[in-house]
């Protein structure tokens, strides 16, 4: 796949930069964990809720308050430590981050600093290059708790943005849900793959994440946010380079694409002589570009120091083997046993795993679907209808045994394809079950010879010459009156048996 | 019962007051009122009195009781709670213009286990703001006057709490304990002052100073009475992670029992000579002899890493201290400065922290910030967690010889308002002796043993005894209490001289 090519004044086209520069990426990737309640007190934490009404003294950080730790949010925690083969620690902490923002009830985040849960974990991903799937360990750094900030919306001024707003408002319902950081080492030696690496890395991990059940990983509702660390360096053998990071890169496409734009900007910048400044930047999904934010070279101290509000977490052992030992298959191993199962190809795989639809079509074959139809309609009209939203498949008001339904009605003749899509369509429009769209709708497929010979003896006698060419023996030509059947029948015929009688009634 | 009888009775005799039908919650409340109304002009321990509040809980007290209701061992006793303890809809300063007119949308978990036990909460009393003090005069709200000489400070950074109860406008004060605030001010009035073991009394609710120094704990003025209310504060607290899963020591029977006999008791090698007053060390040295007379054993015990405690105490409070108060920024509540159309955020905090935070305040967080920030951190945080580690391994070599230390609580009586309030060295040296044990988290009380011959001010001794074993202290304080009681006839704060009554002052 390759993501437009942005190429200005100031960026290097793509292929020179990989030519000249070896780049590197680290990815550190945010995901807000789907507990019930929040990572310090006992508030809920559904998402689209009214402004600062999922609330309470400790996520507001009120005077006195304290916090208590939701121990799921620990044990989700652990169970993606476990299946990226990390470390689990045997005594760790959390810390203080220092800074003051608005958005910061206490204006310190309680984080964990050098004692994070997980350390020292990888995951293997595969990336599509043009002479086949390349596989890539990712090293995992570290994977650690903290709590989620409020949010700021800014009104006013031209940029929604603080700089030039007339006022903010802030919602605290965000603040205090439990996040995880999930930081990768320096990923070296992928050379012009590096967009495709991050990429496949972080639908990797959403995938994990959702195979877990610890979170809905939703990029577009902020559930998984992304950071993208690049660097470029002359030769392999070079120490790093200098790094950008950048934030707000809320979609899969989007983290592709803001690599390959700081590869094409960082290397215009170098092999113009200029260099690169470490700071944080802004990805601009609209515009494709980023645009600097603060720098890190004048950053802030965070201060951090031990949180002494909360005990130190101390995993029992026989607690973390238990969860060990009821992780569900890692997504990769599931994967190749469906691709087995299934008999698929590669690439037939990859478009399922991409579209995020591998469960989807799992849970549809286990309704009693067939996997190609299954497959069809989930990477088919449901993907678009999902683009077409941007949202993701799962979130689309359909489920996989609606789904299998409709293949069964197509199945047993009731509706052909085109009927099909309309009640999909009245499914996601909530008009509901598949059985109830059909017949509200009354779609169903005309399956009474009666009534279909006489529609097809009437388009036979409307297109005399066309009836002659079929009686000649021209069967190709019968094709115009079955369209003209299926016309009349406002599609509603089963086009299959229309030809069989069209060729029936000139014999 | 005369209103001045009602207000002199100890907290364990006003609720068998009020058990026995001799007066009700209500008549309690109102004496206690009246006598704030005539004192607390000239002593100034409230910052805020919540008479209506007070009536109302009194009344449904008396209403329950008539109804027959089972009533806990402190019910109907007035109480005054520390401002920096979060009461719903009562207002909760800390001392600081920052919370003027702050509202608390909820109770600390200490306020609901008052409420909870029939304790009527008068009100609210002055403090060093956010709890950093030893005289009260870094108060937004002007100093608090110690009621044994109304020239001299009452203690800090509790001294409203420790004023109320010595001048006898409530029997029961809360009051917090971060270096020393409940026990120095104790000392200097002539009260009885616990700090509970680390995690024995919920914070939750507490506005924290350093959250792994702070601890809540009774002002009383008999041990007792002490014991009774450290009864019903403490206990785990689910809402608080520090809290200790365990059952409360059984503080009110060690006091009943009033006994020290075979008891090893160590004294403090580092906790005399220069800088001490005479009088003090010789009221102090008294004591420990009427221990020995009492059946306990002597032996004096070295702690050198007690040396640092004290520089070490003033790197980990302002740290921690610095991060706490950064919430206090304008942007949710209390004080809001320079807020226009034209001022971003940053500006608004910016100006509502300069003008919201007094002096003190402002040294320690930025002394804190500057010990927190890069490349300083290990040498001044960093090192300092290193000598708590070290002050606790001297407490545990002497919990190995002893079962108490004893030492004077602060090593002079009472010094003069304005004294030492431009000298922070001079001011942060009344904490010398109560420090070592917020580092280690073990408990400690002061006791009062007597006045100092030269200036006639009360003395208080310290109890410390190891984590979780808070009983020690009540066994010790109640004995000497006991004995010099005997002595005596009465209590030493029978001996404070009568206040002067201002009847003129606008009814409450």
């Amino acid at each position: 796949m390759t993501v437009g090519a942005q190429v200005g004044p100031d960026l290097l086209p793509y292929d020179e930069a990989v030519a000249q520069f070896d780049p590197v990426i680290g990815l550190e990737v945010h995901v807000e964990l789907g507990t019930v309640s929040k990572m310090f007190c006992g508030c809920a934490t559904e998402f689209g809720a009214a402004p600062n009404s999922q609330v309470c003294p400790t996520c507001l950080g009120l005077p006195g308050s304290l916090p208590v730790l939701n121990r799921t949010a620990v044990e989700s925690t652990i169970r993606v430590g476990l299946a990226l083969g990390c470390d689990i620690a045997e005594w760790c902490r959390f810390a203080r981050k220092n800074y003051f923002y608005p958005d910061m009830p206490k204006n310190f985040q309680t984080s964990q600093y050098d004692e994070p849960i997980c350390l020292d974990g990888h995951l293997d991903v595969e990336v599509p290059t043009a002479d086949g799937m390349r596989p890539v360990r990712v090293e995992i750094e570290r994977v650690h708790m903290e709590e989620d900030t409020g949010k700021s919306l800014h009104v006013g001024g031209a940029t929604g943005r603080i700089h030039g707003a007339d006022y903010s408002l802030v919602d605290y319902n965000r603040a205090g849900i439990p996040l995880i950081e999930i930081v990768t080492r320096p990923v070296e030696g992928v050379g012009s793959l590096a967009p495709e690496v991050a990429r496949v890395y972080v639908t990797a991990l959403r995938e994990l994440m959702r195979t877990l059940g610890v979170s809905d990983v939703r990029m577009e509702q902020g559930s998984l946010r992304c950071d993208a660390n690049v660097s470029l360096r002359r030769l392999p053998t070079d120490p790093l380079g200098t790094r950008s990071e950048t934030k707000n890169v809320n979609s899969l496409r989007s983290v592709e694409r803001a690599v390959r734009y700081e590869i094409t900007r960082q290397a215009a910048l170098l092999s113009s002589g200029g260099r690169v400044v470490q700071e944080t930047r802004h990805w601009h999904e609209d515009t494709g570009v980023t645009t600097p934010g603060r720098s890190k070279e004048q950053a802030e101290d965070y201060r951090y120091f031990p949180e002494p509000d909360l005990v130190p977490v101390a995993p029992d052992r026989a607690w973390v083997e238990e969860l060990r030992a009821g992780l569900p298959a890692a997504p990769g191993t599931r994967r190749r046993e469906l691709q087995e199962t299934w008999g698929l190809s590669e690439f037939e795989m990859q478009s399922l795993v991409n579209a995020g639809a591998v469960e989807l079509v799992e849970a549809t074959v286990a309704a009693g679907a067939p996997q190609e139809a299954a497959r069809k309609w989930w990477t088919g009209e449901l993907s678009r209808n999902a683009n077409a939203q941007g949202v993701d498949l799962t979130a689309l008001p359909m489920t996989p045994e609606q789904v299998a339904r409709v293949v069964a009605l197509v199945d047993e003749g009731t509706l052909n394809d085109k009927l099909a899509r309309q009640v999909i369509e009245g499914v996601l429009a909530g008009e509901g079950d598949p059985d109830e769209v059909v017949a509200k709708r009354g779609l169903a497929v005309v399956s009474d010879d009666g009534a279909l010979i006489a529609a097809v003896d009437e388009a036979l006698a409307a297109a005399p010459d066309v009836a002659e060419k079929i009686r000649g023996g021209k069967e190709a030509a019968a094709g115009a009156i079955v369209g003209a059947v299926m016309k009349a029948t406002r599609g509603q015929a089963d086009a299959g048996r229309v030809r069989e009688l069209v060729l029936e009634r000139c014999t | 019962m005369s209103d001045t009888d009602l207000t002199r009775l100890t907290a364990a005799r006003t609720a068998a007051v009020i058990a026995a039908g001799e007066a009700s919650a209500l008549d309690v409340t109102e004496a206690h009122l009246k006598r704030i109304r005539a004192v607390d002009g000239d002593v100034h321990a409230f910052l805020h009195v919540d008479a209506d509040g007070a009536r109302d809980a009194a009344r449904r007290l008396d209403a329950r009781r008539s109804a027959g209701e089972e009533m806990g061992p402190l019910a109907g006793v007035p109480i005054a709670l520390k401002d920096l303890i979060a009461t719903e809809g009562v207002p909760t300063t800390c001392g600081s213009r920052m919370l003027e007119g702050w509202l608390p949308p909820y109770d600390a978990t200490v306020t609901r286990r008052l409420r909870e036990a029939g304790l009527v909460i008068l009100g609210k009393t002055n403090m060093d703001e956010f709890a950093m003090g030893s005289s009260t005069e870094h108060s937004a709200y002007g100093p608090t006057h110690n009621p044994w000489d109304l020239e001299r400070i009452p203690g800090g950074s509790g001294g409203g709490s420790a004023a109320a109860v010595a001048s006898f406008e409530t029997p029961l004060a809360v009051g917090t304990d971060t270096g020393g605030s409940i026990r120095q001010p104790a000392a200097v009035t002539g009260t009885v002052g616990v700090k509970p073991t680390y995690g024995g009394v919920s914070r939750y609710g507490l506005v924290a100073l350093a959250s792994s120094l702070d601890q809540a704990g009774p002002c009383a003025r008999t041990v007792l009475d002490a014991a009774m209310l450290h009864a019903v504060m403490a206990g785990h607290d689910p809402l608080d992670s520090t809290s200790i899963d365990a059952p409360v020591p059984a503080v009110v029977e060690a006091a009943r029992a009033a006994d020290v006999r075979g008891m090893r008791v160590g004294v403090v090698k580092q906790f005399s000579g220069e800088g001490y007053q005479s009088g003090v060390e010789q009221r102090f040295r008294e004591a420990v002899s009427l221990l020995e007379e009492l059946g306990a054993t002597v032996v004096e015990v070295d702690c050198p890493a007690f040396d640092y405690a004290m520089p070490a105490y003033y790197l980990i409070l302002p740290s921690e201290c610095s991060s706490n108060l950064a919430r206090f920024d304008g942007m949710r509540y209390g004080l809001r400065v320079g807020h226009d159309a034209a001022a971003s955020a940053e500006e608004v905090m910016a100006s509502t922290r300069d003008a919201g935070f007094g002096p003190e305040a402002k040294r320690r967080i930025m002394l804190g910030t500057y010990a927190l920030s890069s490349g300083y951190y290990d040498a001044y945080y960093g090192q300092a967690q290193k000598v708590r580690t070290l002050i606790v391994r001297d407490f545990q070599a002497a919990f190995e010889q002893v079962d108490v230390l004893v030492s004077p609580t602060t090593p002079t009586t009472a010094f003069r308002l304005g004294e030492r309030l431009e000298d922070p060295l001079q001011m942060y040296l009344a904490d010398l002796c109560t420090i070592p044990s917020n580092l280690a988290g073990n408990a400690s009380m002061s006791v009062p043993v007597g006045l100092a011959p030269e200036d006639g001010l009360p003395v208080g001794l310290q109890v410390i005894a190891p984590p979780t074993a808070d009983e020690r202290l009540y066994r010790v304080g109640a004995a000497l209490e006991a004995a010099l009681g005997d002595r005596w006839g009465h209590l030493l704060i029978d001996e404070a001289p009568e206040l002067s009554l201002n009847t003129t002052e606008a009814a409450l």
